[in-house]
């Protein structure tokens, strides 16, 4: 008896010990997060001289909006604006479309060579994007495709993580739904739009929202692609400003951060709940 | 409404394995209730999966309404099937589910309303027909798949053991609710379960599988009471026949030492050794004035109520266990265990096998 209220004490101490360690842990996460956030955003409302002190000024004093000012009438910041745009959007739909597309096939279909096309996809994910960028540069250059937006997305919109991401998830879904759709004389994009996609909602959502975040941060590619506005997203356009200006002038920069998060910002808002209950469901099967 | 064919239908799963469907011909009428039973892994619903166009046929041929479906896609065999795990859509309603099939054929509209309202009134869930899969109750979920069946009135129904994820209590009245339903709706229907209840009470013929071959398909009554082989004979029924290996002497077997006297025909066909095999109704208790009779400890008593089951063992000379022998006895036969009841078979009541090949002997 004695020994089990032991155990039950050592057990109770153990998890408070667990607790607590899992709240430093979350401290040291959120303060690794924030805290380079929150600089962004109070040097982005400093002023030039209020930047660069020691000891480092925790709130700015005075606060100032010139900086927001700046980086709207400095650099075509509305022009980098709509090319971020048109390329997130762009290269979004085309990796959502053909991610679920082809895993559809990888999970659904039977051919032959069904199998060496999905590890060819694998080893596609294995490849990081920097030891393409040469070969690819010398393709689209070749092709007369600097400074267009084809040049941009073409190359950026293979799926190797989505085809993956969603045939794992198509091939958890039970078996006999498919089949019973089949036999209810579903065709494949009846079968993939009303059954299997609508089962598939909450990996769907956050492997769309995993991409617009990637491709709205999008940075090498476009840089090497674009010389300025024409063609050039955000981040390189924040680039180009603080060229512009040397590197001391950081109020200007992260002002024009603080702008090109908030769209991310509140997509994520949006759509958090489900994207999070789309990381467990893509994980655990229920 | 159609008849199907099974003409020496194959399924092999990989190129050297044995079959796991060999060879089955069966030929089922239209309008038929036919039971596929056996053991797990035994064949019957891969079988069933053939005829869905889920599994490919390897050699033979299915037949449906004489039409080979040979390269015919499943959505074009006009088949409906019930699945064990009901499968349905979690992101539709009980009536979109009910008229997906519909949807897909290019039924209009209204008579797919009007379709979905019927069955949901032979099934009694019109007011279950909102709800999602997930509102609803294991019952209430095999109605909606027995309803997305339903409403497309198709050639041949498929049930892959619709019932046995359904409690006891609910599993009987389905039971019987959908046996009635088949009847009233004649479509010819195949039917798999491993529960020799279901197939007995279910079926107008029951066919048997074991490894993949088709062991015997008759009526219920028939596979009951002249089992082709042993291995008939003993899935079917329950508590299970007691089979006992016995010499045979004078054209008699000796059953445990009670000689059990033989047909002439089987006489004639048995060797030196049969199996004969004795159902629990095929044993009376016996007098203490009759010397012949067979002893047994009883181990175990099951009253029903209505009945009882006695199992018992011959009181071992040797040292060795003796046979289980089980005999159903009277509401009130006052047996307990660690009496000695003494039984003497019925020997019209006796079925007669070949010892080595356990095929019946006689008729």
């Amino acid at each position: 008896m004695r020994a089990r209220a032991h155990g039950a004490e050592a057990a109770s101490h153990r998890s408070r010990g667990m607790t607590v360690a899992g709240y430093v842990g979350m401290v040291l996460v959120l303060l690794l997060v924030g805290v380079p956030l929150f600089w962004i955003v109070i040097t982005s409302l400093k002023e030039r001289g209020d930047i660069y002190v020691q000891p480092a000024q925790w709130l700015p004093d005075p606060a100032t909006t010139a900086n927001y000012h700046d980086v709207t009438t400095r650099i075509p910041f509305l022009d980098y604006f709509r090319n971020s745009v048109i390329i997130t959007l762009v290269l979004s739909a085309s990796k959502i479309v053909l991610g679920v597309i082809s895993a559809y096939a990888l999970s659904l279909l039977r051919f032959p060579g069904r199998g060496v096309v999905f590890l060819v996809v694998i080893a596609a994910l294995m490849v990081p994007n920097q030891i393409t960028v040469i070969s690819n540069y010398a393709l689209v250059a070749q092709l007369g495709w600097r400074n267009t937006f084809q040049g941009i997305i073409v190359p950026l919109a293979g799926v190797a993580f989505g085809t993956f991401l969603m045939r794992n998830q198509f091939l958890s879904l039970p078996g006999e739904i498919i089949e019973a759709a089949r036999l209810d004389g579903a065709g494949p994009i009846k079968l993939l739009w009303r059954v299997v996609l609508p089962m598939s909602w909450p990996t769907l959502v956050a492997f769309s929202l995993i991409t617009v975040v990637n491709e709205w941060n999008e940075y090498l590619w476009p840089f090497l692609m674009s010389d300025d506005q024409r063609t050039a997203p955000l981040p390189v356009g924040l680039t180009l400003l603080q060229n512009n200006d040397g590197v001391t002038n950081w109020g200007p920069v992260m002002a024009g951060t603080v702008l090109a998060m908030l769209p991310v910002l509140v997509l994520f808002l949006v759509l958090q709940r489900q994207m999070i209950k789309g990381l467990t469901a893509g994980a655990v099967k229920s | 409404m159609a008849t199907v064919y099974f003409d020496a239908a194959t399924r092999r799963y990989a190129k050297d394995a044995s079959p796991a469907v060999d060879a089955v011909t069966l030929d089922i009428e239209d309008g038929e209730f036919l039971v596929l039973v056996g053991p797990s892994g035994c064949g019957k619903s891969t079988t069933l999966r053939m005829l869905a166009g889920l599994e490919p046929v390897d050699d033979g041929r299915i037949l449906v309404d004489g039409h080979d479906q040979q390269g015919v896609r499943p959505r074009d065999r006009d088949i409906a099937m019930v699945f064990q795990s009901y499968a349905l859509y979690p992101n539709m309603t009980a009536a979109q589910n009910m008229a997906f099939a519909l949807d897909n054929s290019g039924v209009s509209k209204a008579e797919t309303k009007t379709r979905v309202q019927e069955a949901a009134r032979i099934l009694e869930m019109e007011d279950l027909l909102h709800r999602k899969p997930g509102q609803l109750s294991g019952g209430q979920r095999q109605r909606v798949a027995m309803g997305r069946a339903i409403v497309r009135q198709p050639k041949v129904f498929c049930m892959d053991e619709p019932l046995s994820n359904l409690d006891a209590k609910l599993r009987v009245s389905t039971r019987s609710q959908i046996a009635g339903l088949q009847r009233r709706l004649g479509v010819t229907t195949v039917y798999v379960t491993h529960d020799q209840v279901e197939a007995m009470t279910m079926g107008h013929r029951v066919a048997v599988l074991r490894d993949g071959r088709l062991q015997q398909v008759d009526a219920p009554e028939v596979l009951y009471d002249k089992p082709v082989n042993t291995f008939v004979a003993s899935f079917i029924g329950s508590p299970a026949i007691t089979l006992v290996e016995a010499p045979v002497r004078e054209g008699r077997a000796e059953v445990h030492g009670v000689p059990v006297a033989l047909d002439r025909s089987v006489a004639s066909a048995a060797g030196d050794r049969v199996v004969v095999g004795l159902r629990p109704e095929a044993w009376r208790i016996a007098g203490a004035d009759d010397p012949g009779a067979l002893e047994l400890t009883v181990e175990l008593v099951e009253a029903l109520g209505s009945e009882s089951f006695v199992y018992g063992r011959r009181p071992s000379t040797d040292g060795t266990e003796g046979e289980r022998v089980t005999i159903k006895t009277e509401k009130r036969a006052g047996v307990e265990v660690g009496d000695v009841v003494r039984v003497r078979p019925l020997e019209a009541e006796a079925h007669v096998f070949d010892a080595e090949s356990g095929e019946r002997l006689g008729a």
